[in-house]
Parts: structure tokens; sequence; C-alpha cells
């Protein structure tokens, strides 16, 4: 049987404007997950119920801990970054589909966002063969160091242009006229959005990955739903985001909502 | 050398005639068809799956946000979203009928006669008690719950009961001025059992935004939050009606489940709490056993008759 498992924070840091490192610790944590597969943070706080989702960014199967890379946007990533090393957290590991990595692809892209680049580290190390990354980001860059240490061009935009290319992923994109086999992706939805339309337009395969707020985490409460193309009824379906995705074909995603 | 066997209690409950090895059931739409809670939780154990209410016709459900956490509670809005009740017949009944639990099935309904034919559909199954969800708008009827007016619920429940083969349990509504008016409604039509509370209607707004936190706008509030409230109208039911009661809201540990069955629920259901912890449903049902041993009671019927006023 599955349960929720005790983990031990190994390490809590603030790597950057807004956004937190903390390593989880537990006896085989890290085995079996996938990149851009995610944990349910349950905070041990009383009147904050349900656990937040948050996707791996890093399994250490040596060391048994996952990284999980977040922002403070309320009340329980406040919580969380208050967790001190030693303290434990409960979590449900590893939950969704993660990414299908392609192993055939001559080169493949990794486009990600803001919080959306978290996962995609464990993915870049998963991907055999040529890649390419693309990170966007609104300021100061964060997680750069690790993605740099990967055998693959990173290139950087960022809103504000303090660092990097001034402009979206996708005109960054654009410029450098990035191509690929294959495109794995995980942002805000305005943005995966738009490399929907980029990738659709160069017929290349792309996967996203989705986010939708969260109860249960494991495909039975039905709050976590996306709407998703299918032939019959009126062209689209439900599907749940947690259990179904988070990562989807971007072509079956119905975007204009 | 001496040992004290503590012996154990005895924890099956009968409603309408069917025998429940424990009071603890799942509560409807939080358990999904039982799959997915079935890997955290061995589904042997439990009284009851109650599974997610089943529609005529597949329902797409309310738009996105459908979720909001508030104190000690969550709004929902999902929106009764379900493939209907020919997919749930075919893929889901065969999954719950290898374990050794009961089956009810939560129907809903936009009006009296999809209600029936659901329940029609329902009767030639092997399911064992059927829960009729009177929190569903009736379109006929200008969109007015069947569950808040004492009239439409007794009429849904007459017009239903002709074609159910199982019996019928009735899932009460507590957002109400009186809900024993319509416990009372409902037993006089022929209502085996009542399950309360369903959700109460509640709302969130992001103040940075300006903007409710739900697609819908409006949804409904459950978990510990609302407690003291289902536990409330429990009694009151409990008092006024003589068909077994099944209670819930906010339950999420066996001191809950115990408060419930002194205020005379016969069982109990776990909701929200799945969510904060897949394991909930049997972690309650070990509480209630042990507090149980721990008390000297042999029985269920001997907490409900315990409770001193
Ligand atoms: C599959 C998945 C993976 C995720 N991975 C990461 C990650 O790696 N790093 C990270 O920082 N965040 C990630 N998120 C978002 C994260 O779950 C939310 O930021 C978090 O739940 C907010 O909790 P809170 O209590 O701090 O905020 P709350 O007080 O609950 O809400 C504050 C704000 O956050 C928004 N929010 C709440 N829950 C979610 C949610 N599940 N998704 C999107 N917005 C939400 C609310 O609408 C609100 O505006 C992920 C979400 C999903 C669904
Ligand atoms: C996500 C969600 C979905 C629900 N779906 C249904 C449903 O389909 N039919 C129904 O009768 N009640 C439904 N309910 C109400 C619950 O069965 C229960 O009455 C209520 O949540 C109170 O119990 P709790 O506080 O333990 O969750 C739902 C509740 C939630 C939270
Ligand atoms: S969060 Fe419950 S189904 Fe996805």
């Amino acid at each position: 049987m599955k349960k929720m498992i005790t983990t031990i924070v190994a390490e809590q840091a603030k790597i950057g404007e807004n956004c937190w490192s903390i390593w989880l610790q537990a006896p085989g944590i890290a085995d079996n997950v996938q990149p851009g597969q995610f944990v349910h943070v349950k905070l041990n706080q009383g009147e904050k119920l349900l656990p937040r989702p948050l996707s791996v960014s890093e399994a250490d199967r040596e060391r048994n801990a996952l990284r999980l890379i977040y922002a403070v946007v309320g009340k329980g990533t406040k919580d969380l970054s208050r967790m001190k090393e030693g303290e434990s957290l409960r979590i449900l590991s590893p939950l969704g589909n993660g990414f299908e990595i392609d192993e055939t692809a001559s080169k493949s892209l990794i486009v990600g966002g803001g919080m959306g680049i978290p996962p995609l580290l464990e993915l870049a190390r998963r991907i055999p063969g040529k890649k390419e990354i693309y990170l966007g980001y609104s300021a100061t860059p964060f997680l750069l160091e690790e993605f740099e240490k990967e055998d693959a061009q990173t290139h950087v935009s960022t809103d504000d242009g303090c660092y990097g290319y001034c402009g979206t992923v996708i005109e960054r994109m654009n410029q450098d006229k990035a191509l690929g086999d294959i495109i794995y992706s995980c942002g805000p939805r305005p943005m995966l959005k738009a490399l929907s339309a980029w990738a659709k337009e160069r017929k290349i395969p792309a996967q996203v990955s989705l986010e939708e707020r969260m109860a249960c985490g494991i495909g039975a409460c039905l709050v976590c739903t996306c709407k998703i193309a299918m032939e019959k009824e009126d062209g689209w379906h439900h599907r749940r985001v947690c259990a179904d995705g988070p990562v989807f074909w971007s072509r079956e995603v119905v975007w204009n909502d | 050398m001496t040992e004290t066997v503590h012996k154990r209690p005895d924890l099956t409950v009968e409603m309408a005639g069917v025998t429940f090895k424990n009071p603890v059931m799942t509560a409807s739409g939080t358990f999904g068809s039982g799959k997915e809670y079935g890997e955290y939780v061995d589904l042997n154990q439990l009284g009851a799956v109650v599974v997610k209410g089943v529609s005529l016709t597949p329902w797409k459900g309310n738009p996105t946000p459908r979720v909001a956490e508030t104190y000690g509670g969550m709004l929902n809005a999902v929106g009764l979203q379900n493939p209907g009740v020919d997919a749930f017949i075919e893929n889901d009944l065969p999954f719950l009928r290898q374990y050794d639990t009961r089956i009810i099935v939560n129907v809903s309904g936009k009006s009296i006669e999809e209600y029936c034919r659901v329940v029609e559909k329902l009767a030639v199954t092997e399911v064992d008690m059927l829960e009729l969800n009177i929190s569903c708008p009736n379109i006929k009827e200008g969109g007015i719950t069947f569950g808040t007016d004492a009239k439409m619920a007794a009429s849904v429940v007459k017009e239903a009961k002709k074609y159910a083969s199982q019996p019928l349990m009735v899932k009460l509504s507590p957002n109400v001025t009186d809900i024993t008016e319509i416990a009372k409604a409902v037993e006089s039509e022929g209502a085996d059992a009542v399950s309360l509370i369903n959700t109460l209607l509640g709302m969130a707004i992001d103040i940075h935004h300006k903007k409710p936190l739900l697609g819908n706008i409006m949804g409904g509030l459950s978990g510990p939050a609302i407690k003291p409230v289902a536990l409330r109208m429990v009694y009151q039911v409990c008092r006024t009606v003589n068909i077994p009661v099944v209670g819930m809201g906010g339950i999420i540990s066996g001191e809950d489940a115990v408060e419930f069955i002194l205020a005379g629920a016969t069982g109990v259901a776990v909701g929200t709490a799945n969510f904060m912890n897949p394991c909930a449903t049997v972690e309650v049902l070990d509480g209630l056993e042990s507090y149980m041993i721990s008390q000297g009671f042999s029985s269920i019927e001997e907490v409900q008759e315990a409770m001193k006023i």
C-alpha cells in the first residue's frame, strides 16, 4: 500500500528573489521519480488542510533526497519557507505523469518560464543526446548554475533585461531560429499557449506541464481539471491535471478559455 | 500469568436491512469510485464506499478553479462532473465489487425523471444502497434545489422509491432553515435512511485580483470548519426521525466520529479528511475502535444510546 511519508528537511535555503530551495530526505524517496512528477506537501498546521503540489526539481538517489524549488505566494508556501533543517514534513510522492522522454530525438528543446523552470532541471539531466535549454525569468535568474553544468547550451531571457536577452523566451527562440525534434516545457499558461502555437507552426511535438489548484492530488476529487481535445461530444473533455497530467501533449490542450 | 484480553467491540451496524461491517464510510465525491484511494487503504476495511454522484448523462461540471482553501475548511465547485450512470456501471462497479465492502451509489439529477431513470438503471446492479443527492437544482422548477424545499424533496423521494430495488438513503442539504422538516418529509415518503450534511454554500474572494476564488463564484464548504454545524443538525434529525442517520461534516479523527455517533448517527462518513491524508478513513476507524475499547463499549448501538442530556 502507498502512504503519506514522513520526510526530514535536510536543507532549506533562499536561492533568489522570492525563490526557495528545500531538500527532503526519506528512505527510497528518490526511487522511481520521473522528471515532471510532483509531490503533495502537507503542512502540519491545523488550519491549512490541503497539501500543496510542488514539482520535483532534483531526485538524488544516493542521498535519498528530493529537491523542491518554490516561490512564496501565500500562506502555505510561507510556512514551508519557515521550516528548519531537521524538522519533519509529510508528503505524498511521487504523483502524476512526468515527461515522456524521446530517446531517439536528435535534438531536444527544453523551454521553461519562471516557477516552471525547476522541474526541467531533473529533466535536462535525463535527456540523452543533443539539447538546447531556453529559460525565461521575470527578473534575476535562479538555478542557472545547475543548468549550466549540463552538457547543453543554455539561453536566458528576462522580462526586464537584467540578465541575458531582454524579452520572452519565444522571442529569444525566434532570434536563434531554434529547432529540434521535440519540445519539453513548463511555465505560466500564457507562455505555454504561445509556445504551443510556435511548435504547431514548426510541426514540432511539444509536451507541456500544466498547473491547476488541487485537493486530493491523486485523481479522486476532480477539482484540478483542464480541457483536453477529443473527437466526440463538443470536441473536448475534462482531464485531471494531477492524475492524467500534469504533462500533456500541447496539441491536445484546449488553450482558449 | 494472567493476560487481560480486551474483547474487540462489535462494530457492525444495520441500516434498512443492510449489514455494514463497521459504521465508517466515505463521503460521496471525495473518494471517486474507490480506485485511487484503493492504493492507499484496504477498501475491505471500510463499512461502505459511497461513490461520487452519478447522473443519467455525462456531466462536464464547472469551470476551474474548482477549489479554494478557507480557514479550517475548503470550498469546492466541481459541479458533479461524472461520466454518467452507464459508464459507472460498466467501468467502476466491477472494480468495487472485488472488495468485501458495501457499495452505496450517490445519485444526482436535474429533474425527477432523471433521478428515476438513474435509480431504475441501478436497480438491476449489484449495488447495496442508493444515496439520493437532493442538493441538485431542479431545472423544471426554476433551478431551486430539491433539498431546500420539503415538498420537492418529498416528491423526488416518492417517485424514486417506485423504481428502486435497493434501500434509498436521502442526502440532506444544510442550506435550509429547519433541516428536520426536510428529514420528516422524506421519511414520510419512504426514505429508508438519511445522510447529512452536504456542503454549506459559501464563497471566498481574492482581494488582490478582486474576484471570487472559485470559477463558479460560490461553492460548497466542507472540512473541520463545518463540524459543529453538522453535529447539531445530525443531533436534531436523530431526535426527529425513526430511520437510521449517517452523519458527516468535518470528521477527521475517531473522536470526531464518536461525537456523531453519540449524537445518534448509525453511520459516519469521511470526506475532506481524505485530501489531508489518504489513509484518513482507516485512521478514523481505528480511533473509533480504540475509544470503544477504552470506554468499555461492546457495540455501536451502546455508543448511540450513551449520550447524557
Ligand atoms: C503540478 C504542480 C506543480 C507545481 N510546482 C511548483 C513548483 O515547483 N514551485 C512553485 O513555486 N510552485 C509550484 N506549483 C504551484 C504551487 O502549488 C502553489 O504556488 C502553491 O500551492 C500555493 O500555496 P500557498 O498556500 O502558498 O498559496 P495560497 O494561499 O493557497 O494561494 C496563493 C496564490 O497561489 C495560487 N495557487 C494556489 N494553489 C495553486 C496551484 N496549485 N497552482 C497554481 N497556483 C496556485 C492561488 O490562486 C493564489 O493566487 C505547482 C503547482 C502544480 C499544480
Ligand atoms: C470535492 C467534493 C465533492 C463532493 N461531491 C459530492 C457529490 O457528488 N454528491 C454528494 O452528495 N456530496 C458531495 N460532496 C459532499 C460530501 O459528500 C460531504 O457531504 C461534505 O463534504 C461534508 O463532509 P466533509 O466535511 O467530511 O467533507 C462533495 C464534497 C467535496 C469536498
Ligand atoms: S486534485 Fe483531486 S483529482 Fe486532481
